[in-house]
């Protein structure tokens, strides 16, 4: 008997991945060499599943000011922005952000991850209620348990479900706080914003959506969705990460909310742990910059993401609702997910395998992510190689007949 | 308010039923895990099928404690006030 007995099923399917050869789950670049390009051993890969939406880890700027800051203020801070103190960087990010936002605060976390569950725990208090979406993130739900809240999940993109169950709480005492996301990492789908935002102010809630995904990809300045759909000021909380598409790490959120930073010294996942780096953060301020000042970028991001799902669409595979950077496949079973990613990796092509319980309605997806730094014709390299794969594999129609229902 | 404890197993019986991949005896004893194979998510989306039919929404905290049929049905008893 083994601590780690109860792990056996998961260990005889992770086994048998290795066996074949075929395990996207510890996949290891030998060398990266551009935000859309890597070698495995000697082998090209093009890269079409890494969230670089803007593609901006290569930038010059970017590299610049990280060199500049690693070597003015020391390769990490060694310690938590509480007990051991702020730099220079991380009130300057805090306040680009802020002004990003047109708000009158923002708060760092040293993840993504760690802003989702260092706001949810701390904003939801014991007998308060969090209201999640049913696609949401891990992090989301991992906040809602660390906090003391009543936790309820409601249909996915379903304003009425929200409503229903918002109804149900009646005049339960405690604040109401609704949890959506920009656009859902697994099938790249968006919330209806305004619709929830309706119901929001009908019941007296507040309203968090984690742009992660939608950051400096959807809005008219990158703002995201809440821009998009014109509801920021419904939106009282918006939390996001450096991780996507300012090619870093880290997470932070914003808020006008009166009192804000109370919360740096109630979260504990922002207390409790290092900051991020100096370089770090000065590559963020950087990415962030050019995020606002180069719309080319989004431009060309989603003339990418329509071209590749378009073109996917097309060859006959089953997608998400709505072209976005995330542009999933939906596959069969997990099995036909491995095989497919494993040839798309031998012919080149880096792409990523999602299973349940990370998938909604327990869909087996194989996952690309669209970046702006992509060229067209490696996005047609991309779909000519799907076409090849999913021809062999019997999952979409034969060359004449998907060009004659194209026709 | 007319729904008694029976009425309650049924609803949960008979929504488990069409989604089971084999047909599996259903009982209070069936674990959902073990006996269902259902993952946390499935068994999250499976509660959220019945919610709607008793007009009760379960905390995630209460699914999280619940590991047998008996146990859902039991939950669901409690949250809708059935004597």
């Amino acid at each position: 008997m083994s601590l780690l007995d109860k792990f056996a099923s998961l260990r005889a399917a992770y086994d048998g991945l290795e066996s074949s050869r075929a395990n996207p789950f510890n996949v290891a670049f030998d060398r990266v060499l551009s935000p859309t390009e890597a070698k495995i051993g000697d082998r090209d890969i093009l890269l079409l599943g890494t969230n670089n939406y803007l593609g901006l880890t290569y930038d010059p700027a970017v590299i610049a000011r990280a060199v500049e800051a690693i070597e003015t203020f020391g390769s990490g801070t060694t310690g938590s922005r509480i007990a051991n103190g702020s730099y220079d960087g991380h009130m300057r990010l805090e306040r680009a952000l802020a002004d990003f936002y047109g708000r009158r605060h923002a708060m760092v976390f040293s993840t993504g991850y760690q802003a989702n569950v260092g706001m949810l725990s701390a904003l939801a208090g014991k007998n308060d209620h969090l209201l999640l979406d049913a696609d949401c993130h891990a992090s989301i739900y991992d906040g809602a348990r660390l906090g003391h809240a009543q936790v309820t999940r409601f249909r996915h993109n379903d304003p009425d479900d929200l409503a229903i169950r918002l109804r149900r709480l009646g005049d339960t005492q405690g604040d109401k706080i609704i949890v959506v996301e920009g656009i859902y990492s697994m099938l790249g789908d968006s919330a209806p914003l305004r619709e929830f935002a309706a119901v929001k102010r009908e019941w007296g809630a507040y309203l968090v959506v984690d742009e992660a995904h939608s950051l400096g990809v959807l809005g008219e300045t990158g703002r995201g969705l809440a821009e998009a759909a014109g509801v920021e000021d419904d939106v009282d909380f918006i939390v996001g990460t450096f991780s996507k598409s300012l090619g870093g790490v880290g997470g932070f959120c914003v808020s006008d909310l009166d009192g804000f930073d109370i919360l740096r010294v109630v979260s504990r996942p922002y207390m409790f742990t290092a900051s991020l780096p100096p370089s770090v953060v000065a590559a963020a301020l950087e990415a962030l910059r050019q995020l606002r000042a180069r719309p080319v970028l989004r431009k060309r991001l989603m003339d990418n993401a329509r071209r590749y799902y378009d073109g996917l669409a097309e060859l006959g595979f089953d997608l998400g609702p709505e072209p976005n950077p995330v542009v999933s496949a939906i596959m069969p079973d997990p099995e036909s997910a491995f095989a497919f990613w494993s040839r798309l990796l031998d012919a080149g092509l880096y792409t990523n395998v999602s299973l349940p319980p990370a998938t909604p309605k327990g869909l087996a997806l194989l996952r690309s992510s669209v970046s702006a730094a992509h060229t067209p014709s490696q996005i047609d390299h991309a779909l000519s190689l799907f076409a090849e794969v999913g021809r062999s594999m019997g999952l979409i129609a034969p060359a004449r007949l998907a060009l004659r229902a194209a026709g | 308010m007319n729904t008694s404890i029976g009425d309650i197993r049924q609803i949960v019986f008979d929504t488990l039923r069409p989604s089971l991949q084999r047909p599996v005896p259903l009982s209070d004893a069936t674990n959902i895990v073990n006996d269902l194979g259902l993952d946390s998510v499935a068994m999250m989306d499976f509660v959220m099928e019945i919610e709607n039919r008793l007009d009760i929404s379960v905390p995630l905290d209460r699914i999280a404690e619940i590991e047998s049929l008996g146990d859902l049905v039991r939950t669901l008893r409690e949250l809708k006030g059935v004597p």
